[in-house]
């Protein structure tokens, strides 16, 4: 696994996405109110670009005329057939045992380390004053 | 002719209602006089014209009068005949179709006092299901509540085009009061003639009404479901009779894929509607969809995904095979015993405490 910068912390937006090419993997890196999540960029059903998908909140009930909305921004669904997924664990929402989305681990790094480090920083220059968004592929 | 299996429980048998002279034993004064002064009879559903074939088999007919109407020989062809452990009665009227709704509740129960007393009373293998006029739902609750002390009422009964979907609130307290009784709620092949017969609009054939029932049976399945009928009454269990059930594979697929999508709208509806099919809803055998292959009903079964979900029935006296062995060819003999035994059994929690 290799570790990749692929952001400045404030290029993407809390609620906001930025998609990468990775080691050939496209992968969308979101921002959850200062969480970083990364997602391949392919839905496990049929391989829709995930990632492209809209964020949602997550809706439940309990009893038919009930709504319950959650974790507003936190599901993300696919632009091909609609099905959501999780962004904090990949999970299916319709089929949590048998679908999900691949996860890879995200770190935010201040320059200082980065700048000395064996990262590879493929678009951008790295300053160590600033800090940045990492991703092992 | 192969015998069936012996001690099968017949889950859909048709004792035919003379007419409507015959209940004014059951009514009260004020309708035994506008009965008889208004000549009202004749209210036999168009779903069911009773003179055609279908609708009695040659070797079931009695010389006059409807087929199913006479005790004696429902007891030798269908009781006797198929060698039945009990069988659930579903009489056929107008009931339901009835504009005025109190005159359908005081038909819904005099029908059930006939059943009851004309029926019933004669072999102990009969059962019946709750007919009620669902027109006005307070009532059609009350007369499931007043058949409940009656052991021999396993069911409630309803037909396949109403009013309104079958999933809407107004007639959730029928479902509420079938619950607390333990009684599935039958759906049974009809129309009451509300509304068209087909989603395009009014067919022009008899045969095209008859062929798209499925589409119907299709609509208050999903309305029942996403209405979120099973989320409110999780002990609910609905029977389709006559049905069909060739239809249930690729209508589950269709459902679940449609439901991944765009479940949000309905947040109560927690697992796909293929899950809550296999949970809640039976299926009665006959008519069955007979495919040219014998193995490929064989095959539909297997795609349904359960066992649990076939009622074993003759639908007698309405002529849907010959003989006397409802199971259609190709069906799985390994399954038999299940669907003509265990899985009635299973669903009427009252036949089952009452069989001797």
């Amino acid at each position: 696994m290799a570790r990749h910068v692929v952001a400045a912390v404030g290029e993407i937006p809390p609620g906001g996405r930025k998609l990468v090419t990775l080691n050939g993997r496209d992968i969308g890196v979101f921002n959850l109110g200062g969480e970083y999540f990364a997602l391949l960029n392919r839905c496990p059903h049929q391989g829709g670009a995930l990632c492209q998908g809209t964020l949602t909140g997550l809706v439940t009930s309990t009893t038919p005329g009930e709504f319950t909305y959650a974790r507003a921004g936190e599901m993300l669904k696919c632009p091909w057939h609609g099905w959501e997924y999780d962004i904090r664990t990949g999970q299916s929402w319709c089929d949590p045992e048998d679908t999900k989305v691949r996860l890879y681990p995200v770190t935010v790094e201040p320059g200082e380390r980065l700048a000395k480090g064996p990262y590879v920083a493929e678009t951008f220059t790295v300053s160590v004053e600033q800090a940045y968004i990492v991703v092992e592929v | 002719m192969q015998g069936v299996t012996p001690g099968g429980i017949d889950c859909d048998l048709h004792p035919a209602l003379p007419g409507t002279a015959a209940l004014l034993p059951y009514l009260d004064p004020y309708w035994r006089e506008q009965i008889t002064v208004r000549g009202i009879d004749g209210l036999d559903l168009a779903s069911f014209p009773p003179k055609i074939p279908a609708n009695g088999r040659a070797d079931w007919r009695p010389q006059h009068g409807k087929p199913g109407a006479d005790f004696d020989l429902l007891r030798r062809d269908a009781l006797d005949g198929f060698g039945l452990r009990a069988a659930i009665c579903n009489p056929l009227y107008g009931v339901q179709a009835v504009y005025n709704r109190h005159f359908a509740t005081a038909l819904a129960t005099a029908m059930n006092d006939w059943m009851a007393a004309e029926w019933l009373d004669r072999d102990p293998r009969l059962r019946a299901s709750v007919v009620i006029a669902p027109q006005d739902p307070a009532a059609a609750a009350a007369e499931i509540e007043r058949r409940a002390a009656d052991p021999r009422f396993v069911q409630v009964l309803l037909l396949a085009m109403g009013e309104a979907p079958l999933g809407r609130q107004q007639y959730w307290p029928i479902y509420e009061a079938a619950v607390r009784h333990r009684m599935p709620i039958g759906v049974h092949a009809g129309s009451t003639a509300r509304h068209a017969t087909t989603g395009n609009g009014w067919p022009s054939y008899y045969l095209e009404d008859y062929v798209a029932h499925a589409q119907a049976f299709q609509a208050q399945l999903l309305n029942l479901i996403h209405e979120g009928v099973f989320a409110k009454f999780p002990d609910l269990r609905v029977v389709l009779i006559e049905s069909g059930f060739t239809w249930v594979p690729n209508f589950m697929w269709r459902a679940n894929k449609t439901w991944r999508g765009v479940r949000a709208e309905v947040p109560w509806v927690d697992r796909p509607p293929a899950d809550l099919i296999r949970e809640h809803v039976r299926f009665t055998l006959q008519p069955a969809d007979a495919p040219p292959d014998p193995a490929d009903l064989a095959r539909a079964i297997e795609q349904i995904g359960s066992d649990d979900v076939l009622l074993f029935s003759t639908d007698y006296p309405h002529w849907q095979f010959d003989g006397t062995d409802a199971f259609p060819a190709g069906f799985p003999a390994a399954l038999r015993h299940k669907v003509a035994v265990d899985n009635p059994l299973a669903t009427y929690p009252r036949l089952r405490e009452t069989l001797s």
